[in-house]
């Protein structure tokens, strides 16, 4: 059927030209949003193509493997996908890029045993298959950490040998490019390869267990961009096509966003892999005295906020532990009701990471529209009567604005304390993730409703109920 | 082979910082899942293992199948979960 001039191998390539155009097209439509969800699915449409490419050839052996393997893979991964709650999204990401790393190593592994130990190939193939196994184990691994710090299966601090750290590291790196450098060299053995491995995955602990709650989704998208790049090798080392770019598209894209994310926390990718930061520790403490606060009931709250004319939310962390989203949307709906104006401002890494805090509110249909960026609230904000802060503490510390001391120093922050009062809504007074005082708890303007989120939240709602049917009858 | 490889990789590194320069931070978490289940493309790299014969002993095939377990959930799991966070972005009704 095919023209004379087309071999099998020229047509599956062709394919492969289809499929990653398709990819490009897709990721172009993700940076979107309102073709973003076209883009995911045209992507999906390329990984398709590329797959059926890939099994067009004359002969194919094991079938039933490959089915097995895809179906077994499908199953697991549809079930994850949306089961998964949306507070969950960060670990079950993390997750999904560690098996990606984790098949990139063994695809390695079985290359290697496939050809005696590099022993009948080329030398860049040995290289560029051991450069995949090392990043490919690293991926893993780093992946697997993350998620249990995040599922909470370990500690979320940062867990260090102090300064030994970076020697450690050193040495790790040291081992892992000494045991590369002698199977490229010829080493056939394949116990040097398993300590590649065996290598590469204690590197990928240490990399990721010293690093606290807060970095840890510029560390989830730095090991994405790093699946990337092994997958990539990989393809070089298949000569595949596909692989190849789609591989190093992801590497780069992933590094950029990356340097996006960690550039919003005002954070450098450095400073977040050497670690120490993000959870408690030996941070200045400001003094270690409680500055006195005000605290207030739920029916305060109700009435200043029915009074108000404009409301402006600030979401945190704590509304998204507690699944009080819905709850929000309730109250806010009833405060919309009497003629309160009510905004939601978004830190770009309110949540566990950026953008997470959008994807929650959405869910509980809060209209796309009302879903600001610092830059566009903060001017509105010395106009606006309440600021409703829930579970949400390093955004918006004054500190960060006119500290020199604090390590928040120099991250933009939702300038919620010129507002004309502040309510806060918080468990307790234990700091936030990065572990630092915040002044603005105890600003003479802000009051603090402690309780766990939702319940605070519901409660308010109910003291509302009656207050805004009066509101909305007076004139 | 290996010339022609490196310079696809390179343009694709291009390629992939192009893509992405300008994105709203609030489509970052969406975005991060949606490369990640791209890279899920190694699946291709199993496949080709066992549809080859190149995985031969039964210990190259239990690693294979692993492996394209491992790179069929990436992908599905992948696409699947960057669906359901894009979902809740769309306008229930256009204004």
């Amino acid at each position: 059927m095919l023209p004379a001039f087309m071999t099998e191998a020229a047509f599956r390539d062709l394919l492969y030209i289809v499929s990653f155009a398709l990819f490009i097209t897709g990721l172009s439509g993700l940076t979107g949003p309102t073709t973003a969800v076209r883009g995911n699915r045209i992507a999906a449409a390329g990984m398709a193509v590329a797959v059926v490419a890939t099994l067009l050839r004359p002969t194919v052996s094991n079938w039933g493997l490959i089915l097995l393997g895809v179906a077994l893979g499908a199953v697991i991964g549809l079930v994850s996908a949306r089961r998964v709650q949306m507070t969950a999204m960060p670990q079950m990401v993390a997750l999904f890029n560690g098996v990606g790393g984790g098949a990139v190593a063994l695809i390695a592994w079985v290359e290697f045993r496939g050809s005696d130990g590099f022993t009948h190939v080329a030398t860049y193939v040995a290289i560029f298959t051991v450069f995949a196994a090392i990043v490919g184990s690293v991926s893993f691994w780093g992946s697997i950490f993350a998620f249990s710090k995040l599922q909470g299966l370990i500690t979320g601090n940062p867990v260090t040998v102090g300064r030994l750290q970076v020697p450690l590291n050193a040495v790790l790196v040291a081992i892992t490019v000494a045991c590369a450098t002698a199977i490229v060299a010829g080493g056939d053995g394949e116990l040097l390869f398993v300590a590649l491995l065996v290598a590469g995955a204690v590197l990928g602990a240490a990399l990721v267990l010293p690093i606290g709650g807060a970095d840890m989704p510029v560390v989830i998208s730095l090991l994405n961009a790093f699946t990337g790049l092994s997958a990539a090798a990989t393809g070089v080392a298949l000569n595949n096509t596909a692989l190849i770019v789609a591989g190093m598209i992801v590497g780069a894209s992933g590094t950029l966003l990356t340097q996006q994310m960690a550039a919003a926390m005002n954070r450098s990718i450095r400073s977040v892999v050497a670690g120490g930061f993000g959870g408690t520790g030996e941070l200045p403490a400001g003094g270690g005295e409680a500055a006195p606060v005000r605290s207030t009931s739920a029916a305060d709250v109700a009435i200043q906020l029915a009074y108000a004319s404009q409301v402006v939310i600030v979401p945190g962390y704590g509304l998204a532990v507690s699944q009080a989203q819905h709850a929000l949307r309730q109250m806010t709906k009833l405060l919309e009701a009497s003629g309160v104006i009510v905004k939601y401002a978004i830190h770009p890494v309110a949540g566990r990471m950026p953008g997470h805090m959008n994807v929650l509110l959405a869910e509980a249909e809060v209209p796309y529209d009302q879903l600001t960026e610092p830059d566009e609230i903060n001017p509105e904000l010395p106009r606006t009567d309440v600021a409703l802060v829930i579970g949400a503490n390093d955004v918006v510390n004054p500190d960060a604005r006119s500290n020199p001391q604090s390590p928040l120093y120099g991250m933009p922050i939702l300038d919620v304390d010129k507002a004309g009062s502040i309510i806060v809504l918080k468990r307790s007074m234990r700091s936030g993730y990065a572990g630092v005082e915040n002044p603005l708890f105890s600003d003479p303007k802000t009051a603090m409703l402690f309780g766990d989120a939702k319940t605070s939240i519901t409660d308010i709602t109910e003291a509302l109920t009656p207050l805004v049917g009066a509101a909305a009858a007076t004139p | 082979m290996l010339v022609t490889s490196l310079g696809t990789l390179v343009l694709a590194g291009f390629v992939g910082y192009a893509v992405i320069s300008k994105v709203p931070t609030t489509l970052h978490t969406p975005l991060m899942s949606g490369t990640n289940a791209i890279h899920g493309i190694v699946v291709l790299g199993g496949i080709l293992l066992l549809a080859t014969g190149a995985a031969t002993g039964t210990f190259d095939k239990v690693l294979a199948v692993v492996a394209v377990i491992f790179g069929t959930v990436n992908v599905v799991g992948g696409f699947v979960v960057t669906d359901r966070m894009l979902e809740m972005f769309k306008p229930k009704d256009r204004r």
